[in-house]
């Protein structure tokens, strides 16, 4: 029996990638992020979320794809998953879809630009539209980051 | 049934049984004689058997049914406690331990009991007469039937003492109306008319419920008095939608007749006392006979004499948490006023928002209070451990607490606990010396070991002192060379206190022998970094012979601290106030360059400047190309720096945010706050600045 996966849809890279609706606390428009120092070039910094710090992360750079300037149409998904709160930075979201569970295919290699360690599945909704499903714990892996870290204080 | 909202209370009050437990335990193994400690343990057992029976925990009802017929034995004089007893008990009370907290854990509580329970019957059936054995399981097996109108041997005893001074005891059955609408004020309506002329010696249902409406319509009372009956008749008739008060004169022969019952009732009383939670403690033992009134009488009582009680409520510690966060919304908008009515200028603006700003501060200083929980509760565990310890090192310990009552906030308790249990551990194990070698030494045989804590300013000191054999510090040096520490070089220019740090140096462990306690050369250098991670300080004295002093210095709380707002091109960032020194400024021909180092010099002593710009790399400042420059003057230790910044904003209280544990390993920065205007700032953290 197929199950109904409710996702949240939005942009990046003109390709549309979807994050379960369960795991995302809020869908924010940009404010002013303050820089923290040391940090992979990926991490914005740190928001305001009415009293509670969190930091945003830019999905792009977290991608490895290039880094655009916020537009009007940009917005910040607050995500809260295996205990930590992380804001992504994505070019748009504007859409929530279900999807059936057996739509859902294994990932190739590379989507768009994007490692497929990063993606939990690649879904297939309508006709000739493909959902680019995120595995939330490779994307919010912290150990990679460390690595990154070291890597860019290397001289 | 559900169960879960039972269970935080279950978990809290096992708890604090164990506790007693563990500290009774220990008392009586100093004055084994002490059949009143018997009688106290007995009661935290009986208690926590009938709770872990209720919740379903066999495991742990059934050890605590075994320990009980031990102690049951020890009170009723036909055992003697001995040190195998003690032990066997401790390890039952390990093992209880192990299985609460695995209840905790959200585990079942299962655990292999069998041969613990095995031991505690030979104890019983070894050394006591069988006819005692047989007897004792008989209060226990009444654990689970209804507790009715029951009086214990106290209570009996009571009620005749009473009739022999002239008293007249009374069974009174009160019955409200049908329609009544608010039972629990009536019948406190009733127990306030009679304690006004004499005193209830026990109640069913137990005053708790009968105030929380937990009885059908009628409730009935043992009483004591010298007012006669007609009077107390009119007394309690006289309040409203009582349907019927019957009462019963008690003599000599009818209290004779309730006394076969008595069996029956450490049990009963025990279950009750489960309802009553905080009020009927059990380690408070009861009142010696001159307050007839049970613990839980008095509390349906408060004018009617020694309520000593303290009333209190349990707390989600994660709804403090929200309030705590709510409130610092609401200093941040305090903040945003005060801005707005300086802007403004008006004289009623003004006024209003300082007084909120006064309001807010004293609900500042209750919030932060709320969070303070005494040290005791990380202290408790500690004279137990000792005894353990100095057991199985054959050392004869005593650890003197003090100051157990010293308040700390909730994050610091929280965290304080494994950095103790280290440095005390540290003091038994290498402080103190074996008993041949004081002896030697002249000392008594018994080794003292202080835990004090203290208030001084904004900061608790924890100490930690024993009378040990102190620091060797030429040995502390040869390792610290050898183990590559540091060189022979420097080690000749270290202070005796430098030398002494060395301890808490990583790598670094004194010890001959590694021992299963200590000195695995990972300790102290976890203590330090630790202590230092909650903003403490920690720093070591010691005399050789004489002993060690470890003080440890913490900050009252971590959630608002002032601090000094400084401008850096278009961010802004924070200093804890605490680490400045001073702040000042500095022209561009007084920067010296010495090896590389910028330098200045500050009241007569070179201090190395830090540019704030270079560290965090600051897009859009740099103090290069300015002629004079602001600096704030900052201190770790008895090291100075002088940070180079470029603006002040000025001093404010700020709530202290974490970064979110997707950000860690920041070293520079400590933590943020949010401004006035809702925009996040950085808060440095002056320890990275100074190396």
């Amino acid at each position: 029996m197929a199950e109904e996966l409710k996702v949240v849809v939005f942009t990046l890279a003109n390709e549309e990638y979807g994050i379960e609706v369960d795991k995302i606390k809020t869908i924010e428009r940009m404010v002013p992020i303050t820089r923290v120092p040391k940090t992979p070039a990926f991490v914005k910094g740190v928001i305001n979320l009415r009293g509670v710090v969190v930091p945003v992360i830019d999905l792009r750079g977290r991608f490895g794809l290039p880094e655009t300037e916020p537009t009007e149409n940009s917005r910040i998904i607050i995500v809260s998953a295996h205990d930590l709160e992380v804001g992504f930075i994505v070019d748009s979201a504007n859409d929530v879809l279900d999807v059936m569970s057996d739509a859902i295919e294994n990932p190739p290699e590379v989507v768009g630009g994007v490692k497929a360690k990063y993606l939990s599945g690649v879904a297939k909704v309508g006709e000739d539209r493909l959902l680019i499903l995120l595995h939330l714990a490779e994307v919010l892996n912290k150990s990679e980051i460390i690595q990154l870290e070291q890597f860019g204080s290397e001289p | 049934m559900e169960m879960n909202q039972y269970m935080s209370i279950f978990i809290d009050e096992a708890n604090d049984h164990l506790q007693s437990l563990n500290e009774n335990m220990l008392r009586l193994e100093q004055s084994p004689e002490d059949i009143g400690i018997v009688q106290v343990i007995f009661r935290s057992a009986h208690t926590l058997k009938g709770m872990s029976a209720t919740m379903g925990f066999e495991d742990l009802a059934s050890l605590t049914h075994e320990m009980e017929n031990v102690l049951d034995l020890v009170r009723n004089g036909k055992l003697a406690m001995s040190g195998p007893i003690f032990d066997t008990l401790f390890k039952g009370l390990d093992a209880l331990e192990a299985m609460v907290q695995d209840v905790v854990n959200g585990g079942t509580g299962k655990r292999d009991v069998a041969d613990l329970v095995a031991r505690l019957k030979a104890i019983v059936k070894g050394e006591a007469s069988p006819a005692a054995g047989a007897g004792s399981p008989a209060p226990a097996a009444t654990a689970a039937t209804n507790a009715s109108m029951a009086l214990d041997q106290y209570q009996l005893s009571v009620l005749a003492q009473s009739l022999e001074s002239g008293y007249q005891a009374y069974y009174i059955e009160v019955k409200v109306r049908e329609d009544c609408l608010l039972k629990a004020a009536r019948a406190y309506m009733v127990f306030d008319a009679l304690e006004r002329h004499g005193e209830v010696v026990k109640s069913h249902p137990s005053v708790q419920d009968i105030e929380q409406e937990k009885f059908d319509r009628s409730f009935s009372v043992y009483y004591i008095t010298k007012t006669d009956e007609a009077t107390l008749n009119d007394q309690v008739g006289r309040v409203s939608e009582i349907e019927s008060v019957q009462m019963t004169r008690l003599d000599k022969s009818s209290l004779a007749e309730l006394n076969p019952e008595s069996r029956k009732d450490p049990a009963s009383e025990a279950a009750r006392e489960t309802a009553a939670a905080a009020a009927a403690q059990p380690a408070a033992a009861p009142a010696p006979s001159g307050a007839a009134e049970t613990p839980a009488a008095r509390q349906a009582a408060p004018a009617g004499g020694g309520s000593t009680a303290p009333r209190t409520i349990r707390v989600d510690i994660e709804r403090l948490d929200s309030l705590m966060n709510l409130f610092s919304e609401l200093l941040i908008d305090r903040v945003r006023l005060e801005q707005l009515a300086t802007e403004v200028r008006r004289n009623d603006l003004t006024e209003t928002v300082e007084h909120m700003a006064r309001v807010s501060g004293d609900l500042q200083n209750i919030v932060l209070k709320l969070r303070m929980v005494p040290v005791d509760t990380v202290f408790n565990r500690f004279p137990r451990m000792v005894r353990d310890l100095a057991k199985s090192l054959n050392k004869k310990v005593d650890l003197v607490v003090t100051g157990a009552e010293t308040e700390l906030d909730r994050t610091v308790i929280d965290e304080i606990g494994d950095p103790l249990v280290h440095l005390i551990r540290n003091s038994v194990d290498h402080g103190v010396e074996p008993i041949q070698d004081r002896q030697q030494a002249g000392k008594p045989e018994t080794g003292t070991v202080h835990l004090r804590a203290f208030h001084s300013g904004n900061h608790v000191f924890i100490e930690i002192e024993d009378d040990g054999r102190g620091i060797n510090r030429p040995k502390v040096l040869e390792t610290a060379i050898k183990r590559g520490v540091l060189t022979a070089e420097t080690a000749k220019t270290l202070s005796d206190d430098e030398i002494n740090m060395l301890l808490f140096a990583p790598g670094f462990s004194t010890a001959d022998k590694v021992s299963d306690i200590s000195g695995r050369g990972v300790g102290l250098d976890v203590v330090k970094s630790k202590i230092e991670s909650l903003g403490g300080h920690v720093s070591v004295t010691s005399t050789i012979g004489k002993g060690t002093k470890f003080s440890i210095q913490l900050p009252l709380t971590l959630s608002i601290i002032a601090a000094m707002l400084i401008k850096l091109g278009s961010e802004k960032y924070a200093f804890p106030l605490s680490s400045i020194v001073e702040t000042a400024s500095v022209k561009r021909e007084d920067i010296r360059t010495l090896h590389g180092t910028r330098m200045v010099d500050y009241r007569h002593s070179l201090i190395p400047i830090v540019s704030l710009a270079e560290l965090v790399d600051s897009p859009d400042y740099t103090e290069n190309g300015e002629e004079e420059t602001e600096m704030l003057v900052i201190r770790k230790g008895d090291k100075l720096a002088a940070v180079l910044v470029d603006e002040f904003i000025g001093q404010s209280e700020i709530v202290l945010k974490t970064l979110g544990k997707y950000l860690t390993g920041i070293s520079l920065v400590s933590g943020a706050t949010i401004l006035g205007d809702g925009q996040v700032a950085l808060i440095i953290d002056p320890n990275a600045l100074i190396k």
